[in-house]
């Protein structure tokens, strides 16, 4: 026998309703890649689990008016990868969700799950951070909304509040000549966590770096939002020394820990490493050199 | 805490079952429904030899609750042979020598009949990267993917002759 309750709501507010009452022993099911091997492992006991993929909100991509996305929380990466257009749009936030797990895992995994089991290794994060992506939030006193770099608190901890559901990402129009690029440190080339990931976001204007954001992934308890390297890059035609000045920005503002994935050393050197590789790959894609 | 009665679609057939809230459906497929031939590895979505797919969608059964199949359609490998007549890509397995223990067998030809679905012409690398969520311990891979590539080169050319014959594409 088993005290666990599962409700499958086709509206947000009952969602919100049933979650905000069970308290603190409720879990969100969206493709439940984290919550099951939690649940499986004991680490987790659900009073009420609130799948939320009857909510079309929560399921669907759509193109805002103003040209950005709107992606539900709930969506999982192989639907992502099959839109028409986001890949195109965003090819990093895009290679970021799908890095995650296998084709299987793909299937059902989304990035609204990654960004608040909150692991600093989550893949999607370093990527939506630098895109710039905002997340819309609902609970029982309404919608606010957040960046996503203010909703992990620590390792499996968010910045939301009881009873609160993470809604969907609104990523913002793209100017001409952005790009962005995704790219994570692992031993092996696929089926792995990150040891270090990087993602940059930017936008060039006859060769000047106009605009840039950086994430950077499993090198403190957070994914982290490196300003000091944005600001680097920005203003520069990204030659050797903008590039060196942001990879030593990331390598500055990692506080990773020691584990058997990696060493503090090896982490802050491999963070700088790919600053320059990421900012690259996004500077072709915007159409520089 | 009463069972939750669930209504699915598994291989085609209606079908129902009693589930507990936090049941895996890899635990409804092998338990009540007696479908015995997705098997249980790690349970914990790393090995894939509990594949099947939800709404045609590659997915772990390990890593679904039995309660969300409620009005999905679901395929295991007990669909993929009609009668006797086995599907290309298990005739290929055996034929090519591609599975020794058999655990992981039922999750990679799931997988791989996903692949060939969606990308009939896959390089061997688009091979490997597709079936990275599939562990196998006695093979090496190598007979798997050559058994893959070689069913993705059959069923190429056999769509392309009934077409030509103007029959349906399929190998049924």
């Amino acid at each position: 026998m088993t005290d666990t309750r599962y409700l499958a709501p086709n509206t947000l507010d009952e969602a919100i309703g049933a979650f905000a009452a069970a308290g603190s022993t409720a879990r969100i099911l969206a493709g439940g890649t984290d919550l099951l091997v939690q649940m499986r492992s004991g680490a987790v006991k659900p009073g009420l689990i609130v799948d939320i993929k009857k909510i079309s909100e929560m399921t669907t991509i759509e193109e805002t008016a103003d040209g950005g996305f709107r992606v539900g929380a709930a969506v999982p990466g192989a639907v992502l990868a099959e839109h028409g257009r986001f890949g195109k749009v965003w090819p990093g936030v895009l290679e970021a969700v799908n890095l995650i797990g296998s084709m299987q895992v793909q299937g059902r995994a989304s990035a609204g799950g990654n960004l608040c089991n909150s692991s600093p290794a989550a893949d999607s994060v370093p990527a939506l951070i630098a895109a710039g992506a905002i997340v819309t939030i609902q609970g029982p006193n309404g919608r606010r909304e957040m960046p996503v770099e203010k909703v992990p608190a620590g390792p499996g901890r968010t910045n939301l509040k009881t009873g609160e559901i993470l809604v969907s990402f609104t990523l913002p129009p793209r100017s001409p000549g952005s790009g962005d690029a995704y790219l994570r440190m692992i031993p092996r080339t696929e089926m792995d966590i990150a040891v270090v990931g990087c993602g940059v976001s930017l936008t060039l204007k006859d060769g000047v770096c106009t605009a840039a954001r950086v994430g950077l992934g499993a090198v403190a308890p957070t994914v982290l939002l490196v300003e000091a390297a944005a600001k680097a890059l920005i203003g520069s035609k990204l030659g050797d020394a903008a590039l060196n000045a942001a990879a030593s920005a990331c390598s500055a503002a990692c506080r990773p820990i020691d584990d058997k994935r990696g060493t503090i050393a090896y982490r802050t050197r491999i963070a700088g490493v790919l600053l320059k590789r990421a900012a690259t790959i996004a500077a072709q894609r915007a159409g520089g050199s | 805490m009463a069972k939750l009665h669930v209504s699915t679609t598994i291989n085609g057939e209606p079908a129902e079952f009693l589930c507990e809230p936090n049941d895996t459906m890899l635990d409804a497929l092998r338990g009540p429904l007696g479908l015995t031939g997705s098997k249980e590895g790690c349970a914990s979505g790393d090995c894939g030899a509990c594949s099947i797919t939800l709404d045609d969608r590659l997915v772990c059964s390990c890593l679904m609750l039995a309660a969300e199949a409620e009005g999905r359609e679901l395929r295991t490998i007990e669909g993929m042979a009609h009668g006797e007549k086995l599907h290309p890509l298990q005739r290929q397995f055996l034929e090519m020598a591609a599975l020794q223990c058999g655990i992981c067998t039922s999750g990679m030809l799931i997988a791989s009949e996903a692949l060939l679905k969606k990308n009939p012409q896959p390089s061997e690398e688009e091979v490997r990267f597709w079936l990275a969520g599939n562990l196998c311990r006695c093979t090496g891979y190598d007979k798997i993917v050559r058994a893959v590539l070689e069913t993705a080169a059959e069923m190429r050319e056999q769509g392309i002759k009934m077409r030509e014959q103007g029959i349906k594409e399929s190998w049924q």
